[in-house]
């Protein structure tokens, strides 16, 4: 049997997509199918993300998993080809529904890229530039305060308190990459979304966005999209497969590495595909 | 002739490589770049010679000529090259009644004719001994492929070096007219004097004769006008650029840059009849309306017209700098929970201000230089004023106008023009270097 009948034999995800208790639910996410004009990415995907935890998507490139992961703070509303069809619920609340102000929701469910994107302003500025947006330091004091807390607590305070007011584009990779996750946590998001963020790391770099992730979830749910299979092994709860836009296995992360139900995912994580 | 003669070789260079070729077989080069080196040895040498006496021809008649030339000298005051003009208007005339000129003339239509035949020998000769130079050198120790790199490379070279001459050519030429003028006017008087009016006497010992050459009030009228048109250009620039790059569809944005574009291809000339035709008289209306004292031709006109003229240019530029934002910045600002609008003033226009500043003070130099607008538009008076509703005049116009007409070359009138357009030289260049400079700043923003 070649892989392409398998997946057109199990379309259905195996595993447990769903959470059991509503309480813990952050994002329910039912039947959402996703199109770029002509090309569907993403195909009836449902799956719920547990508050304060790790979920990790995995998957070969081009599976959807990305863009699966900015439909849940609509980024993919800048894409004028894009129509996301389904249902997201944050909170039990539809935040695809037409009176939801995109901006708000933005605001509560954060965003760090794939490359370090840092804002060509001073280290200082970065921080500062959501709390100024959302109006959220009243005063000068309680900003540096901010800016002071959302450094310390992605771990990059020590290494840049006496720089702070340098350009942010003359610090490393890695540096750069902490200071987008402070920048991130500094407007207090209920969410973290994380697209590949240590691919344009080097490992050392890699291991403190790792330990920092695991500091992270005990009070953001944090969602990860990531190549690599160690990592996710590494930082999340629960894994999640995509295969050709199609969610194929949702698990508790340790199950899915040690015992994959689905055959379509012991060759990806053993390195047959993908 | 001698491209006759090279290509011809060149066939044979090609033969005769393509057997050797099969021959030895470890040529290092293909056939065809040992034909072309062939073709070229058997073309350029000849041609640069041809060349050579063609440039040469009226030397080489003067010097067969010479006992003619001296015996007929009083035919033309002594120069023996308004003499040789002479003989060869005789030659095509077919006569003279003095019969010593007229086989003068004979000896130089034979002495020509012998040098235009020898002159094609020549070349033929050289042709044909390149040609067996290329030919002999179709052997494997001579690496054609190389030269024929170094061929090319010596082309581009020369290509490069006609525009950088050129370059400095005019910068020295206009440099030493300018010294010139400087002998004549002190250069304190030119820089720093307020009154303006060129009008010196052409000839020597006319009454009155000593202009005034001070510079300040054609750049203050340039600087205004040049304000007005800024003001003008470059909101509207920078907002139509925000809205294309930014707002507009991508089918929007199809059919409204190519529209602007067209803006560039009219002729500044048209710009200047409406400038003088529609808009000098509006203002004018206008102002008198208001009970304000308008000039018919103003320097609110040209500059407001101006400003039209390049607006598509700095809506241009300040587009691609916007759009040369990376996306990665904006998603980063908009997953901050950012609006557009707070994304395109904090983050987008900050990131490509350098890039706008450094568009915008091109756009500054192209207005200092820009003449025909102000010419039709903004008058010839030279008034001292900071007032947009004068007659002004600029830099670019009294350039024009000095130079127009008949002008003894020496005089001081004509002279200020090159210092005239030294300094404005001095001023766009000195703008083009700080928004390079600018510009080079913003690209290493990202690297």
């Amino acid at each position: 049997m070649t892989t392409v009948e398998r997946d057109n034999e199990l379309s259905s995800t195996v595993g447990k997509p769903l959470l059991d208790g509503a309480d813990d639910v952050k994002f329910s996410v039912r039947k959402l199918a996703v199109h770029y004009a002509e090309l569907q990415a993403v195909h009836d995907v449902n799956l719920d993300i547990g508050q304060r935890q790790v979920t990790a998507l995995i998957g070969p490139s081009g599976c959807g998993k990305s863009t699966f992961l900015r439909c849940l703070n609509r980024m993919n509303d800048i894409i004028a080809s894009c129509v996301v069809q389904g249902e997201v619920h944050l909170d039990q609340k539809d935040i695809y529904a037409p009176q939801v102000d995109v901006v708000a929701l933005r605001a509560r469910v954060g965003m760090v890229f794939q490359k370090p994107n840092p804002f060509p302003k001073s280290i200082y500025d970065n921080i500062a530039y959501g709390p100024r947006l959302h109006g959220q330091a009243d005063s000068p004091s309680a900003l540096d305060e901010l800016v002071e807390t959302s450094l310390r607590r992605a771990g990059l305070w020590a290494e840049v308190k006496d720089l702070l007011h340098r350009p942010a584009t003359s610090l490393s990779g890695g540096q750069q990459q902490r200071l987008c996750i402070a920048r991130t946590i500094a407007i207090q998001p209920e969410v973290i979304l994380m697209d590949e963020p240590c691919s344009a790391l080097d490992p050392i770099a890699t291991a403190r966005i790792e330990a920092l992730i695991g500091e992270l979830k005990c009070d953001y749910t944090i969602v990860i999209v990531t190549h690599s299979m160690q990592q996710a092994s590494r930082v999340s709860d629960r894994t999640a497969y995509f295969h050709l836009g199609r969610l194929l296995e949702v698990n508790a992360t340790d199950k899915i590495f040690m015992a994959p139900e689905h055959p379509g995912t012991e060759d990806y994580i053993t390195g047959r595909i993908g | 002739m001698a491209v006759i003669g090279a290509s011809f070789a060149g066939r044979r260079a090609k033969r005769q490589a393509v057997t050797v070729l099969s021959d030895a077989g470890r040529l290092g080069a293909l056939p065809r770049h040992y034909a072309i080196c062939a073709a070229l040895w058997c073309l350029l040498p000849a041609l640069a010679v041809y060349i050579a006496v063609l440039a040469g021809h009226e030397q080489l008649l003067r010097w067969y000529l010479g006992d003619d030339l001296r015996q007929l000298a009083h035919l033309a005051a002594g120069d023996p090259r308004w003499v040789l003009q002479l003989l060869q208007e005789v030659v095509v005339n077919g006569g003279h009644e003095d019969a010593m000129v007229w086989e003068a003339a004979q000896r130089c239509a034979a002495y020509s004719t012998r040098i235009d035949v020898w002159r094609t020998v020549l070349a033929i000769a050289i042709a044909t001994g390149g040609g067996v130079v290329g030919y002999l050198q179709v052997s494997p120790a001579i690496r054609a492929r190389h030269r024929l790199e170094r061929f090319a490379y010596g082309c581009l070279l020369a290509s490069t070096c006609v525009a950088v001459l050129t370059t400095v050519g005019i910068v020295f030429s206009v440099l030493f007219e300018s010294l010139r003028f400087f002998s004549a006017v002190p250069p304190l008087d030119f820089l720093l004097g307020l009154h303006w009016s060129p009008q010196t006497a052409i000839r020597e010992g006319q009454e009155g004769s000593s202009g005034a050459f001070g510079v300040v009030p054609l750049f203050v009228g340039t600087l205004v006008v040049s304000a007005v048109a800024m003001m003008v250009a470059l909101p509207a620039g920078l907002l139509g650029a925000i809205h294309l790059s930014e707002y507009a569809s991508q089918r929007a944005r199809n059919i409204l840059k190519p529209l602007i574009e067209i803006l560039v291809g009219v002729p500044t000339v048209v710009y200047g009849f409406i400038a003088a035709l529609s808009v000098a008289p509006l203002i004018k209306q206008l102002g008198e309306w208001l009970g304000l004292t308008v000039a018919s031709e103003n320097a609110l006109a040209a500059g407001l017209v101006m400003g039209v003229m390049i607006l598509p240019f700095v809506l241009s530029l300040s587009d691609d700098v916007i759009s040369a934002v990376p996306a990665s910045l904006r998603e980063g600002a908009l997953a901050l929970g950012a609006t557009p609008a707070e994304m395109i003033t904090q983050v987008v226009l900050p990131a490509a201000l350098p890039g706008i500043i450094g568009g915008g003070l091109l756009a500054v130099s192209r207005a200092i230089g820009e003449t025909m607008i102000v010419v039709m538009a903004a008058g010839l008076a030279a008034n001292l004023s900071a007032n947009p509703l004068d007659a002004m005049t600029t830099v670019t116009v009294q350039i024009v106008t000095l130079l127009v007409g008949d002008q003894a070359f020496d005089s001081p009138k004509t002279l200020a023009a090159f210092a005239l357009g030294l300094s404005l030289f001095i001023v766009t260049l000195s703008l083009n270097v700080i928004s390079l400079l600018v510009v080079r700043r913003y690209h290493e923003a990202y690297d």
